[in-house]
């Protein structure tokens, strides 16, 4: 469930906890994501809005940026190594690239089969993603906004507690035409959403980034 | 006799009988003598020169194990069950539900349906990364002048997009790669990554394949290898028949994450009558 509002040159929507969103944002406009509560996982996933065969990557953003984590100035890069948004706010300082979502299959192994009939990130993912005409073929590993995976010397990495609060927020600029697809999180076994899942905001802006 | 004439043509090529290359593959590979460590017939023999790729369907219980001959190899690598595509390598689970961002022995690769896809049964690189995926035609357009399959610094995804269609498959089941034999690290307080290059020559990796698996593979330099020229030599690949893993086997029981992962593939198996 979401609720929306417009003015002239934004329209924002809240997301429900453990609900699905999607939007194309259209070159040079911006999508903010707030975190309304703090501590909310935010998983998202973009496409290039004309050639969906065209998405993010994960690795092709990790080698752009030298880096696992993502903050002001991160490029987030497709398959063919081409840009489809930058991150141009953050008021976080850290977000994921390696966790990827949470599924109904993953949290069998993660935590127990008793987990199976919980809200899982990819039922989200591919209800929203076939509005489009994406399918299972189509998802990749993704980001978590506000999520803070750490990897330690030896290699061992784990979602511990976010580093978010209350309002916090991180914009994008499309270098295309992008479509999102966003699922809000509705894990509740670790602490990405520190074990309850709560609402996030979604903006987009027409006006160039220079005239807010 | 010159090729001016079907006859001679066909004398030309087919004088071109028994000629052997570094990287070639050997058939029948069953004639060759089991390797070191192999329980049972070798099925799959091939060397894979630098720039180029491999793909083949490998039964479940199926050992593979692929060695950097010259230490500038790169086997980045994609597994997806045989015939059901849609099941597949995902990086992010292999890596979240196992704790680690580190491949080595005893790690499990393992599919977005929550099963295992393959186990790590030897590790004597050390060197891999599950990070950063493969190069692009984009990129080594960039770094090198050229990534086209056929130009000489092919990039990853261009060849796994030739493996895939020999396969069946389009770009879209491409998912984030695996690679072997060159490393990354990552740097505790932020995040930076670090290339750790290559164990050097000989280092070699076996796998065992827990289900029906489409194994493609590219042989190109790491997508972060600072060095200015494409590095890329020889990757020798051998596969024999030998046993899936099974309950009481201490990879079974190493983890409950795995424990777990192995008991969702036995269950699959089990009610499509396969074991």
């Amino acid at each position: 469930m979401t609720t929306a509002h417009a003015t002239d040159r934004s329209t924002t929507t809240v997301v429900a906890a453990r609900s699905a969103w999607s939007a194309v944002v259209r070159a040079g406009h911006t999508l903010t994501v707030t975190d309304l509560h703090g501590n909310q996982a935010v998983d998202f996933l973009l496409y290039d809005a004309h050639d969906t065969a065209v998405r993010y990557s994960a690795p092709d953003t990790i080698q752009a940026q030298g880096g696992i984590f993502l903050t002001t100035g991160s490029v987030l890069m497709s398959c063919e190594h081409t840009p489809l948004m930058t991150v141009v706010e953050d008021e976080v300082g850290r977000h994921d690239t390696l966790g990827g979502a949470c599924s109904k299959e993953s949290n069998t192994l993660r935590y127990g089969h008793h987990t199976w009939s919980q809200h899982a990130c990819v039922e989200n993912f591919l209800t929203e993603g076939a509005r489009h005409g994406l399918g299972k073929r189509d998802l990749v590993s993704n980001i978590n906004w506000f999520m803070n995976v750490p990897v330690e010397p030896d290699g061992t990495l784990g979602i511990v507690d976010g580093r978010s609060a209350p309002g916090r927020r991180v914009v994008l600029r499309a270098e295309r035409d992008v479509l999102v697809l966003v699922s809000n999180c509705p894990q509740i076994n670790n602490p990405c959403n520190g074990f309850a899942p709560t609402p996030v905001e979604m903006t987009i802006d027409a006006r160039p980034v220079s005239a807010r | 006799m010159g090729t001016a004439t079907t006859h001679g043509a066909r004398e030309h090529a087919r004088a071109q009988d028994g000629a052997r290359v570094t990287a070639m593959p050997v058939v029948p590979a069953g004639a060759l003598a089991a390797p070191p460590g192999a329980t049972g017939p070798v099925v799959w023999a091939e060397t894979i020169a630098g720039g180029n790729y491999g793909h083949r369907v490998l039964a479940r219980g199926t050992e593979l194990r692929l060695t950097d001959v010259h230490g500038d190899a790169c086997a980045h690598l994609l597994l997806l069950a045989a015939d059901r595509p849609w099941e597949r390598l995902n990086v992010a689970d292999t890596v979240k539900v196992q704790w680690n961002a580190y491949l080595g022995a005893g790690r499990l690769l393992l599919s977005d349906q929550g099963r295992v896809l393959a186990s790590v049964v030897e590790d004597g690189s050390g060197r891999h990364d599950a990070l950063c995926g493969t190069s692009t035609l984009e990129r080594n357009r960039r770094r090198y002048g050229d990534g086209a399959a056929h130009s000489a610094s092919p990039a990853g995804r261009e060849l796994f997009t030739l493996a895939a269609a020999k396969n069946g498959l389009e770009p879209r089941d491409l998912p984030p790669s695996l690679s072997l034999f060159q490393g990354v690290e990552v740097r505790a307080e932020d995040g930076a990554l670090t290339f750790t290059g290559s164990a050097g020559p000989g280092a070699a990796v076996t796998l065992r394949a827990e289900q029906d698996l489409t194994v493609l593979m590219a042989n190109v330099p790491h997508p972060v290898d600072p060095r200015p020229a494409y590095h890329c030599t020889e990757l020798q690949v051998l596969a024999w028949r030998a046993t899936p893993t099974a309950p009481g086997d201490a990879l079974w029981e190493a983890t409950p994450e795995g424990r777990r992962a192995f008991l969702n593939t036995a269950e699959l198996l089990a009610s499509r009558g396969i074991a």
